[in-house]
């Protein structure tokens, strides 16, 4: 059997162009506390969130999807018939089947592309990413369409004020092309794992239920654990912390993400906090905060930025990138 | 390890996780109602406590540790206990 193509293998990935979504319904810290036990202040303190925004009640994953999907193949200079392959990181959808990338790319206008949808929580688009570029290295795809979409809202008991406080609803998309022959890697190596003994820390245990999580547990971990995984990104793609322009963790917590960046040695400046107005969106998380920074003209073309994605599972996911 | 050493150790690690200044973080204190440190900055505290004294102070044991001076009876009982 020989082994080509469709595509000739790619010296690297890069990523090309992102896009960026969120509903327009903001639900502040006091609208919160108007249903729940909680004051603007606690929320402030404890999670940092300001505002977030929650999704319609029939808007779907795949909505959101397909509006920063939209955004990304516009910005990306390519035609919806050049992608190849359709990623599309989410825990919350709201069907088991279909998948919602085959859907969302047909919505695109995207002819037959590979479609398929990656859970792994909060860690998902950076695994997504991954995967794509191995798969455009491999040369089973040329361009890909990496979106991280989420209705958490959908999955958050409203009366739980440990958790109606943090999550929220959106997607971030990124396309993904080839670099040329002699051209630098954009997406460096990943370095991703799991912690299975902690899978019931973070968990929405059937379809009926709501979503919990042991707070301090997860706190714990992700205030420990990270930093080393987030180091070593670096170390892989042969660049110092102290050169990268942003570190764009999953979104998780504020204080959580201060902690890791401190412990990292990022100074503070340099770290995404989309989380202040935009509520803890999972697997949206990252590249809404890495397309955020970049549409506000924040990041230098260029540079390298180090994205992280942590959560349920635990699956942790980190590389560095070149910011578009 | 001596009381007070771990007394100015705590203090260092109080100053740079919550910005009390350590020379605040005196035994009979309470974190919360003294010191104004949630249970979030308390995670870190006991985990930076771990790097510095060796000792764990897991979750279900921090809880119960309200003041300073029991934080610093829990490290002087159990200091050489993680192998």
């Amino acid at each position: 059997m020989t082994f080509s193509g469709p595509f000739a293998p790619a010296a690297g990935a890069r990523i090309i162009s992102l896009g960026d979504y969120q509903p327009g319904h903001v639900v502040t810290n006091d609208d919160l506390a108007a249903q729940v036990d909680t004051s603007d202040e606690w929320i402030r303190s404890r999670v940092g969130i300001i505002s977030r925004r929650y999704a319609g009640p029939d808007e779907t994953v795949a909505d959101m999807a397909v509006e920063a999907g939209g955004k990304a193949l516009a910005g990306s200079g390519l035609s919806p018939g050049d992608i190849d392959l359709v990623i599309v990181a989410t825990c919350s959808t709201e069907t088991p089947i279909p998948n919602a990338s085959a859907a969302v790319a047909y919505r695109l206008g995207i002819v037959a592309p590979a479609a398929y949808d990656l859970n792994a929580a909060c860690a998902g688009f950076c695994y997504a990413l991954a995967n794509a570029a191995d798969s455009i290295r491999a040369g089973t795809a040329r361009y890909v369409l990496v979106i991280g979409a989420e209705k958490m809202t959908a999955w958050i008991d409203p009366a739980d004020r440990s958790t109606c406080i943090i999550f929220a609803d959106g997607a971030g998309a990124a396309v993904v092309g080839p670099v040329a022959d002699g051209e630098p890697s954009g997406i460096g190596p990943v370095v991703w794992g799991s912690a299975g003994d902690m899978a019931d820390k973070i968990a929405i245990p059937n379809r009926n239920s709501y979503m919990y999580q042991e707070g301090q547990a997860v706190f714990r971990w992700a205030t420990t654990a990270m930093h080393p995984i987030a180091a070593q990104a670096c170390e892989r793609a042969g660049v110092a912390v102290s050169d990268l322009s942003a570190f764009v963790p999953h979104q998780a917590n504020l204080r959580i993400i201060e902690a890791i960046a401190r412990r990292l040695g990022v100074p503070r400046e340099r770290l995404a906090d989309d989380i202040v107005h935009s509520g803890n969106t999972s697997s949206a998380s990252v590249p809404l905060a890495l397309s955020r920074l970049v549409g506000r003209g924040d990041l230098k073309a260029g540079s390298p930025a180090l994205l992280l994605g942590f959560g349920a599972g635990m699956c942790y996911a980190a590389q560095v990138v070149t910011v578009p | 390890m001596t009381e007070q050493e771990i007394l100015t150790g705590l203090g260092e690690i109080v100053e740079e996780i919550a910005g009390v200044p350590a020379d605040e973080v005196t035994p009979g204190k309470s974190f919360v109602d003294d010191l104004d440190i949630d249970s979030l900055s308390m995670v870190e505290i006991a985990v930076a406590a771990q790097d510095k004294f060796g000792v764990e102070i897991p979750d279900d044991q921090l809880k119960d540790l309200a003041t300073v001076q029991d934080v610093v009876n829990f490290v002087m009982k159990n200091a050489g206990s993680t192998a």
